[in-house]
């Protein structure tokens, strides 16, 4: 009788050390460091007034929240006026065909999150779709390697920054169309995103294909397997864990490298919001880039989770400590 | 003229060091008659790994060559199927897929679908791992996974069955457990086998030719032992069997009084 008590004492201890673990700890830390946070703002002063502290963050957030669903209901109420007016002037002349004109309201705080969101996705696709090709062929020969090894190492340490005119001209002078399907500021970004976050894909995925284990490559020899099936199904598999590992890596660089171009340029996203916020020198300013700040670095947690999971999905290796 | 099914014709490999030429075969000479099985053994570095690369077409023998059917072997091939001693199976597919891709390699031209699917049935059925298909290698124990192994290089329907110490890296009992499906399949298939070991017992158990090699460098064959026990061969019965022991004896007089080795002494 004693033996079902027992394994739900130990039932009930593991559940405990569990939520010890995963809950209460990460909470410890989240209030020590907001109790910090408090602690220290009250003490900075700035010609702003104070650093903004937990709870002023907290109201800024009501506030752009708000500022958000004003704007939503302006422009629905904008709509809604339009449509009327086409109505009654097609209810006295029915061959009168309206047009809708687009709401310009200012982009809202969430507007701006949902831009870099695509923007940064766009350009770490793009990175993507050019550094794997590239991360396998570089490692399957140890030539083009050596042949780019030298170019690779001069760009992978430069600065979004130095990219960004060079960038933004190039965009200007040779993306000219009357119907633009792309706008020159989501381009500039877009690209200098790709340029700065495509190396750790680039130099992971080389370094995985060429360290394919030597028995593997004995098996494919012995088979005689051709480039592709040898390619498919040797050398990518065996390169996954390394190509993930440098594709978050490049999504945590495209994410830090969005926000700075941003800033610069002048680009909508967050970072326009933030330097806008600066420039602005409100008494809410301060509160708000805070805010900006606190989901810059949720949204890049976010990012790297869900490329977690999708490595989880694809990668062959369940043994491995993903973190 | 009859030619011998697999003749190893004084076969030397030097590989390029630091300090020159290191070279590691001189003058291996070997001739296998079809169904027959070889056990090459020796002390480590002696260069018997070296013997079975050449002959699967890994390496390049620098002097002298391989004949297959009185044809010359050049580079790898599945005719000349390899059981490795780490099974080399690829982690990310199952046991059946990892046959399969031998499978498909080999009779992509001359089987159906269907009948691969057979064949591939057939050859885990053989290593009794039907069972585990559609297991991954990371899901099975070490002796399993050899099994497979040993399914795919079956698979590929070799002329030649190279075995690299194929169950070097195993315990004790799944060693023996291994062995006497290895005797089994042989008894069905008739194989013709090279095994690499440096287990005594395993050689006079498994081979009907043992073949000694001396210590490197420029290792070559020291003597050949004819192993004349009567298949089935029951390791229990011949562990008190005169020959057996005597056979064991011949062989360990080899490894540790001729070629005893001189930096472990």
């Amino acid at each position: 009788m004693n033996i079902p008590n027992l394994s739900i004492a130990s039932l009930k201890e593991k559940i405990e050390n569990f939520s010890i673990k995963s809950l209460l700890f990460p909470l410890f830390g989240i209030l020590a460091f907001v109790l910090l946070w408090q602690v220290g703002a009250s003490r900075v002063h700035t010609s702003l007034g104070e650093f903004p502290g937990p709870a002023v963050v907290y109201e800024q957030w009501g506030g752009l929240v708000a500022e958000h669903s004003n704007e939503r209901l302006k422009e629905e109420k904008f709509y809604e006026r339009q449509e009327k007016r086409i109505e009654a002037r097609q209810a006295k002349d029915p061959s009168y065909v309206g047009k809708l004109r687009a709401y310009t309201g200012k982009p809202t705080f969430f507007d701006q999150i949902f831009t870099s969101l695509y923007t940064v996705l766009a350009g770490f696709g793009l990175a993507s779709l050019i550094a794997i090709p590239l991360g396998i062929l570089i490692g399957l020969n140890s030539s083009v390697y050596s042949a780019l090894n030298p170019v690779i190492q001069i760009f992978k340490p430069v600065s979004p920054l130095a990219w960004l005119p060079l960038v933004t001209m190039v965009v200007s002078a040779s993306y000219v169309s009357d119907d633009p399907m792309f706008s020159k500021s989501f381009l500039t970004s877009m690209f200098t995103v790709t340029l700065c976050c495509m190396w750790p894909t680039l130099i992971n995925t080389a370094v995985g294909v060429a360290a394919v284990e030597k028995d593997l490559l004995n098996v494919s020899k012995v088979l005689r397997l051709g480039w592709v099936t040898h390619v498919m199904k040797i050398v990518i598999p065996s390169a996954i864990p390394l190509m993930f590992t440098g594709l978050r890596l490049s999504l945590g660089i495209a994410w830090m490298v969005l926000i700075a171009a941003e800033m610069l340029a002048q680009n909508p996203g967050l970072g326009k919001f933030v330097w806008d916020e600066f420039q602005n020198g409100s008494s809410n300013s301060l509160g708000r880039i805070m805010v900006a700040v606190l989901m810059i670095g949720f949204i890049g947690f976010l990012l790297d989770r869900a490329m977690l999971t999708v490595q989880r999905f694809v990668s062959w290796d369940k043994t491995q400590v993903l973190r | 003229m009859s030619t011998t099914h697999l003749d190893i014709s004084k076969v030397s490999i030097e590989f390029p060091t630091a300090k020159g030429f290191f070279k590691a075969l001189d003058g291996v000479s070997l001739k296998i008659e079809k169904g027959e099985f070889v056990s090459l053994i020796g002390h480590s570095g002696c260069g018997k790994s070296t013997v079975l690369n050449i002959v699967a077409g890994l390496y390049d023998a620098t002097e002298g060559g391989i004949l297959l059917d009185g044809k010359e072997v050049k580079g790898p091939g599945p005719e000349r199927a390899v059981v490795f001693q780490n099974h080399s199976l690829l982690p990310w597919l199952t046991s059946y897929q990892n046959v399969e891709l031998a499978v498909k390699q080999v009779f992509k031209k001359t089987k159906s679908k269907k009948e691969m699917h057979d064949w591939i049935m057939h050859n885990l059925e053989l290593v009794h791992m039907t069972h585990a298909a559609d297991k991954r290698p990371d899901e099975i124990s070490g002796g399993m996974k050899q099994r497979v192994g040993i399914a795919r290089a079956l698979a590929m329907e070799p002329s030649v069955l190279l075995m690299d110490e194929p169950f070097g890296a195993l315990d004790a009992l799944t060693r023996a457990h291994l062995q006497d499906s290895l005797m089994e399949i042989q008894k069905d298939l008739n194989n013709t086998v090279i095994m690499i070991t440096h287990d005594v017992d395993e050689a006079v158990l498994l081979s009907d030719r043992i073949v000694m090699m001396t210590n490197g460098p420029e290792a070559t064959i020291g003597e050949i032992l004819k192993v004349d026990l009567d298949r089935p061969r029951d390791r229990l019965a011949l562990a008190n069997d005169p020959k057996y022991v005597d056979y064991r004896a011949q062989v360990l007089t080899f490894l540790y009084e001729k070629q005893r080795k001189v930096e472990s002494a």
